[in-house]
């Protein structure tokens, strides 16, 4: 530690900006309540970018600052420190950097609505708790940050408080991400009982000095790191504990964007990668995150074909991209997973926020059947939304293109992905490219029909929060009342707009710093984070390999031959060609469906009907969840615990000693009738008593 | 000599009439009487006893000799203070039947709730 940076100024700034904004920001006007907001969250940006400017030549060695022991307790001890190193230098950045262009937005998108300091307080809260989380020099900490952008999420999504699918959706996060809580908190316990330390240091190093070789069995690796991607699996919106996701668009718009896009859906990705020094030990759980992360792209990209409401085709999209991201890490590619994951926030960044700029353009509607032809009515957000639909569908020379293709690299050579991964990943790649053209289609082209007769609005509404409900939200309201009363399609201010811009820019220019070496370029962000994910396993498994089975030990060893760009070039072109010609067969098919024959989806979902409803109803995964664990739950809640343990038990006891002393008062009234004979007879009785336990003793004696 | 368990039978016996009388009537004159009923059999076993003590003097554990008139002392003490009650009481049983009408305490109940 050679020089002190204050890391613990960076979340400290969005906290003050929350308090001031969340305890007097009612009293505030707008512009002093944004400012406030921006202020501190630009000054945290600022911070964190000289943080990361003042280490950047010797940046190799992580930066670590304690502040003061947090938590102690017999051998173990938590300090409250912060950890910069290059993992966290990205993931500061991006939350930062993205959440300050989101602040600007919202400044302009929220404008009109109610509890305006509310939200923004809520949104600094979340800085605050999103830059401890990846700030953190031990686990503990970390956790601290992971439930509180939690809580965060819950108060943004159920921002709409007095509309009851917002309030659920804001509790259905809440718990959901509890469920994979639970998993993270028994990993960490794992991670205790085992190095006796939360820190990354003492853990990393213990692991690294104790050259383990990666476990054949069940052993306490791949357990921790199960448990430890359980709890990613809930706040990564994975299977099977994705479902919170798509609810939880009914948050304001830039909420969607900064916590359900692009940052705190991120931190089980960041979770796994920092702790890939466990994932790599236990080549079955990393098979099982690759399993896991794959199917969490297919079936939500599937399911994202069938919405009609933007926000929640954007939502599957985002389940999707993490599970390309988890994926990634699965192969222990935790690089090409970062990478994504930078690329990521910024188109998706800025898909959601140009979601939300159409939405404000034609008054608050959500629902896709309802737009079309705003092309020419809303330019500036056509063009960028274009370059966010081209980056997240894979076209180079955009974004989304380099993060995915390195992604899709790792996965075939890896020895835990292999071709049928693969394949699932170009399915993907390719659907992807079909629902977010698919958007593009019928957002900004054809006519537009915002009086739209909705024909299966009766199915719609059995999916999700119904369009009639949408419209009759207050932001829907709020917008109709005021200054859109005209009516008219509009462009949004640019205050709005200029985020927008400038996430188009990093959409377009933020994959260049991954070129991949047979394109020519250098891929500076593999070896920018390799010291951060390499050293330390390269390390173990280097060591290990002599000692330990080769066939285990090689995985490792291959990577890093991988990262230096030994295999075949032309080999490389095909991997790459085959994603790009998924994404222009998905384009072209999302052309013909959504812009030449328009007569075709519908002619199609009639005829493969069943298929296509079990796809509009999401498979039917929250009725399953429904029926195997919420009811039973709720039954054996309401049965054993509520009408048993709770009515029977605990009430039974406070009331029986309640009526027990009630009974015994009843009793005892008697005595006080009120007669003065009765008085009279008890003294006597008493003197009679007196008088007779006398003659006993006399008698006794 | 009488011996004095009888005087504290009868003691107990006028006593008992007394408390029964007191219990069980409910002519207020009635439980007035077993009132002084009682008063007098305690004043029956006073003076039973100083008379006792005056033909059975005995020592005090300080040595001093026991003055056994204090017992009728205590009868002349109770028969003034009877005698003050009497008075008082009767009082009050008059001022009771001119507004009442009646000599039933069962009836003379307005500070009971």
């Amino acid at each position: 530690m050679t020089k002190n940076l204050h890391l613990w100024v960076i979340p400290l700034l969005p906290l003050i900006g929350a308090a001031i904004n969340g305890l007097f920001g009612r009293r505030f006007k707008n512009a002093m309540v944004s400012a406030v907001a921006l202020l501190f969250t630009a000054a945290s940006f600022g911070w964190a970018a000289w943080a990361v400017y003042s280490l950047w030549p010797g940046g190799l060695a992580p930066h670590i600052e304690t502040l003061f022991p947090w938590i102690t307790a017999g051998s173990f001890s938590a300090p409250f420190g912060f950890y910069l190193d290059q993992l966290s230098m990205i993931m500061v950045l991006v939350v930062t950097g993205v959440g300050f262009l989101i602040h600007i937005y919202s400044v302009g998108y929220m404008s009109h609505e109610g509890g305006y300091y509310r939200f923004f307080a809520y949104l600094n809260l979340f800085m605050f708790f999103m830059l401890t989380l990846v700030l953190a020099n031990n686990y503990l900490l970390m956790f601290v940050g992971w439930e509180g952008v939690g809580l965060a999420s819950y108060l943004l999504i159920g921002f709409y408080f007095l509309k009851d699918s917002a309030a659920n959706a804001g509790k259905k996060a809440f718990i959901v991400n509890r469920i994979g809580d639970f998993g993270f908190l028994i990993g960490m316990f794992l991670i205790i009982q085992h190095f006796g330390s939360l820190n990354y240091d003492t853990v990393f190093n213990k692991i690294a000095e104790g050259h383990f070789a990666p476990e054949t069995g069940w052993g306490v690796f791949t357990v921790t790191a199960l448990c430890l991607l359980f709890g990613a699996t809930g706040k990564s919106a994975q299977v099977p504990l994705y479902v919170w996701l798509p609810d939880a668009m009914e948050g304001p718009t830039p909420v969607s964007a900064l916590i359900h896009a692009a940052t705190m859906v991120t931190a089980g990705i960041y979770m796994i990668a920092r702790s890939h020094a466990i994932f790599n030990l236990a080549p079955h759980a990393l098979e099982i995150v690759a399993i896991i992360g794959c199917l969490t792209a297919i079936f939500a990209a599937t399911m994202g074909l069938a919405q009609t409401d933007i926000k929640r085709v954007l939502a599957y999209s985002t389940v999707s991209q993490l599970g390309y991201m988890v994926l990634a890490c699965g192969v222990a590619a935790y690089a090409a997973g970062i990478f994504h994951l930078m690329t990521h926030a910024f188109f998706k960044a800025l898909l959601f926020l140009g979601a939300g700029s159409v939405i404000h353009a034609i008054g608050g509607e959500q629902d896709m059947r309802r737009m079309g032809g705003l092309r020419k009515k809303i330019p500036v957000t056509f063009w960028v939304v274009t370059i966010a639909t081209f980056a997240i569908a894979g076209f180079p020379p955009f974004a989304g293109f380099f993060s995915k293709d390195e992604i899709l690299g790792a996965v075939f050579h890896s020895p835990y992905g292999g071709p049928v991964l693969w394949t699932i990943g170009v399915i993907t790649a390719g659907l992807t490219s079909f629902y977010m053209f698919r958007l593009w289609f019928m957002t900004f082209f054809g006519e537009y029909k915002p009086d739209a007769d909705l024909g299966d609005a009766h199915l719609t509404a059995a999916v999700h929060a119904s369009p009639a409900a949408h419209g009759a939200t207050p932001h829907a309201d709020s917008h109709d009342d005021d200054s859109h009363g005209h009516g008219g399609v509009h462009e949004s201010p640019w205050i709005m707009l200029a985020p927008l811009v400038i996430l188009a820019a990093l959409s377009v220019v933020g994959g260049w710093v991954g070129v991949p070496q047979f394109m020519g370029g250098h891929n500076e962000i593999e070896h920018f984070l390799a010291p951060a994910m390499e050293s330390r396993s390269a390390v173990a498994g280097e060591a290990a390999a002599p000692e330990h089975t080769e066939s285990l030990a090689s995985p490792i060893g291959e990577i890093g031959k991988e990262n230096k760009g030994t295999e075949s070039t032309s080999e490389e072109w095909l991997l790459a060609g085959t994603s790009v010609f998924a994404a222009s067969l998905g384009l072209f098919f999302a052309w013909l469906f959504y812009y030449k024959r328009r007569e075709l989806p519908d002619r199609i979902t009639t005829k493969i009907h069943g298929i296509y409803t079990m796809v509009l109803h999401k498979y039917y995964v929250d009725e399953g969840y429904g029926a195997i664990f919420v009811k039973p739950l709720l039954a054996l809640s309401t049965v054993v615990f509520w009408r048993g343990v709770d009515q029977g038990v605990i009430d039974g006891l406070v009331n029986g000693a309640g009526t027990t002393s009630k009974g015994i008062g009843n009793q005892l009234r008697r005595m006080q009738s009120g007669n003065i004979r009765s008085y009279a007879a008890w003294v006597a009785l008493g003197g009679a008593a007196v008088i007779a336990y006398m003659v006993w003793l006399g008698v006794s004696k | 000599m009488i011996p004095l368990s009888w005087y504290l039978m009868l003691s107990a016996v006028l006593f008992s009439i007394g408390v029964f009388g007191f219990l069980l009537k409910r002519n207020i004159i009635t439980i007035f009487m077993s009132i002084e009923l009682m008063l007098n059999a305690v004043n029956l076993s006073f003076v039973a006893f100083a008379n006792y003590w005056n033909t059975h003097p005995q020592m005090l554990p300080s040595g001093a000799r026991m003055v056994p008139l204090s017992g009728h002392v205590f009868v002349f003490f109770v028969m003034v203070v009877a005698a003050a009650e009497a008075a008082v009481g009767l009082a009050i049983i008059i001022s009771v039947f001119r507004t009442r009408e009646t000599l039933n305490v069962d009836r003379v109940n307005l500070l009971k709730l």
